[in-house]
């Protein structure tokens, strides 16, 4: 028998900001009902590695392909097929301020789907029960918690039922206790909903927690991909630092940065 | 040396800016006419309810403020036309010179000036603030492009309420200058119309109309293509929103220029 497809396929992927390189030929593959979790400290590229594989930056070099396609090269209709195929909770939430929580979670349904007002509505009021919003669905985003938002921003992520969920930062700035449930959340979803969902976190707790394979980022670059016992028994410096919350130890020459300065504003 | 390439190399930088920034409006110009036209093939059709109500912010919201504007611009070419006539003896002239001014130049000026300042900033306000908070990225993962949803409809009204607003702001100008300068010429303000009417050949109607279809499409491509490139949070939305009313304002005045240049030769 044969091992299914993978439904994300990274290879060789390079981005640059202006001069920095952020992502230096990052190779990984997510296959069918894994949980990824992709972890690194600040900067280490992370968020930019997410907006690749969700097509919002074309790559400079390498590629990123979801469901087989090349996002970077395919065509607009190959795009929005692949794109109703995909869910994504921003770390902000990203819910569109002008419309009340039940219009934000039933766009998707309105924008690709033939489906009657009566049925977007039940549809939406469904997902938003998932995620405990039930009720909800009158408020205006301005009117929910930080947890809400992030709640609300899940139930339009999966109002389309996708294969494939993409979570960026999902515990950050809330508390442990609701960070804790959405957690149970993302668990729940991949258990009744079957689907591939990849999280970019920093949050060593949650990432343990939901993740069945981890791929740890720094500066560009993947350590390694592996297991959470994987991760945990890695003995690589960078991985370990990350994993006991030793800072990065820093070098300054203070002669060389003095000189640095001068030249800077010379 | 240095000196002298430093200069060199920020109006370099600079000239590059303008020029990817007019190159960024023009796509944003040809994506969004070509997703109104044949987007409902690939699935991206034209959100007509969401161009009606942009028709209803930019064109109806400011009829009150356009009336009153354009009302005292009418009264004020009034004043000056009967003075200025009046010392070389050619009131009879007063009424040609003030419709000839008004729908041929200040009409269409005015209008759009006090577009740009209430609905071009309002557009680069509220598509830099979605794009600070991810929600244009958001509609993008949606499968929903931004520039159908935020832009077309906008441009599409724009192009459609500002000649409106324009034919609406000349009559109403011309009537404020007839209130004043019909006693001065010895005339009704019922009189003073109809021979408004009866001087106006299409053509000045047209020339307002044609310049005020150009304003639109600034007002439009500057407020979007400064939402779209809002860095920095809530402080980069409020640069954001300065430099789009800065701009479509200078860009309306040379524009302005230009074309009446070219179609009063």
């Amino acid at each position: 028998m044969t091992a299914p497809a993978p439904l994300i396929e990274v290879e060789k992927l390079e981005a640059w900001y202006g001069k920095r390189r952020i992502l230096n030929g990052v190779d990984f593959t997510v296959h069918p009902g894994e949980i990824r979790v992709i972890m690194g400290g600040s900067g280490s590229g992370k968020s930019t590695l997410l907006r690749h594989m969700l097509g919002l930056n074309r790559p400079v070099s390498g590629s990123v392909r979801l469901f087989g396609t090349d996002l970077a090269t395919a065509s607009d209709r190959e795009k929005l097929e692949v794109r109703k195929r995909i869910g994504v909770s921003f770390q902000g939430g990203a819910l569109l301020t002008s419309m009340t929580v039940g219009d934000n979670v039933a766009l998707p349904l309105r924008e690709h789907t033939s489906l009657d007002e009566q049925t977007i509505r039940i549809m939406s009021r469904l997902k938003l029960e998932v995620v405990n919003l039930g009720g909800f669905q009158d408020l205006m985003p301005s009117q929910l918690s930080g947890g809400m938002i992030k709640r609300a921003a899940l139930a339009r992520a999966v109002v389309m039922d996708p294969r494939l969920l993409f979570f960026d930062e999902p515990s950050a700035g809330l508390d442990p206790v609701v960070s804790a449930e959405l957690d149970e959340l993302i668990l729940r979803l991949r258990d009744a909903l079957r689907m591939t969902i990849v999280v970019v976190t920093h949050e060593l707790d949650s990432a343990f927690k939901i993740a069945d394979t981890i791929t740890v980022l720094d500066q560009g670059n993947v350590l390694m991909t592996g297991t959470t016992a994987d991760v945990r028994a890695a003995d690589n410096e960078r991985i370990q630092d990350l994993l006991n919350r030793r800072p990065r130890e820093v070098h300054v020459d203070a002669d060389e940065y003095l000189q640095r300065l001068v030249g800077e504003t010379e | 040396m240095e000196a002298l390439t430093r200069p060199l190399g920020k109006l370099g930088r600079a000239t590059a800016g303008a020029l990817s920034g007019m190159g960024y409006a023009a796509m944003l110009l040809v994506e969004s006419l070509y997703l109104s036209m044949v987007g409902w093939r690939i699935g991206q059709p034209l959100r007509l309810r969401a161009v009606l109500e942009q028709m209803r912010q930019i064109g109806v919201d400011a009829l009150p403020i356009v009336c009153l504007l354009a009302f005292t611009v009418g009264i004020m070419l009034g004043i000056q036309f009967v003075s200025a006539l009046g010392e070389f003896g050619a009131q009879s002239q007063v009424v040609v010179a003030v419709a000839k001014s008004v729908t041929r130049e200040f009409g269409a000026l005015i209008t759009a000036i006090l577009v740009a300042g209430r609905s071009g900033s309002a557009l680069a306000a509220r598509i830099g603030s979605m794009t600070v908070s991810q929600e244009v990225d958001a509609l993008a993962v949606i499968g929903i492009d931004p520039v159908r949803y935020l832009v077309a409809p906008a441009l599409i009204a724009m192009l459609i309420m500002l000649p409106l607003l324009t034919v609406f702001a000349d009559a109403v100008a011309i009537y404020g200058a007839a209130l004043y300068s019909a006693p001065a010429l010895d005339i009704t303000p019922s009189a003073y119309m109809l021979q408004t009417m009866s001087l106006l050949d299409p053509g000045d109607l047209g020339q307002g109309i044609a310049k005020s279809a150009v304003f639109a499409l600034l007002i439009t491509l500057i407020g979007v293509s400064t939402g779209f490139s809002v860095v920095g949070g809530a402080e980069g939305v409020g640069r954001a929103t300065t430099r789009a009313v800065v701009l479509s304002i200078c860009w309306i005045i040379v524009a302005d220029m230009i074309f009446s240049y070219f179609l009063n030769r």
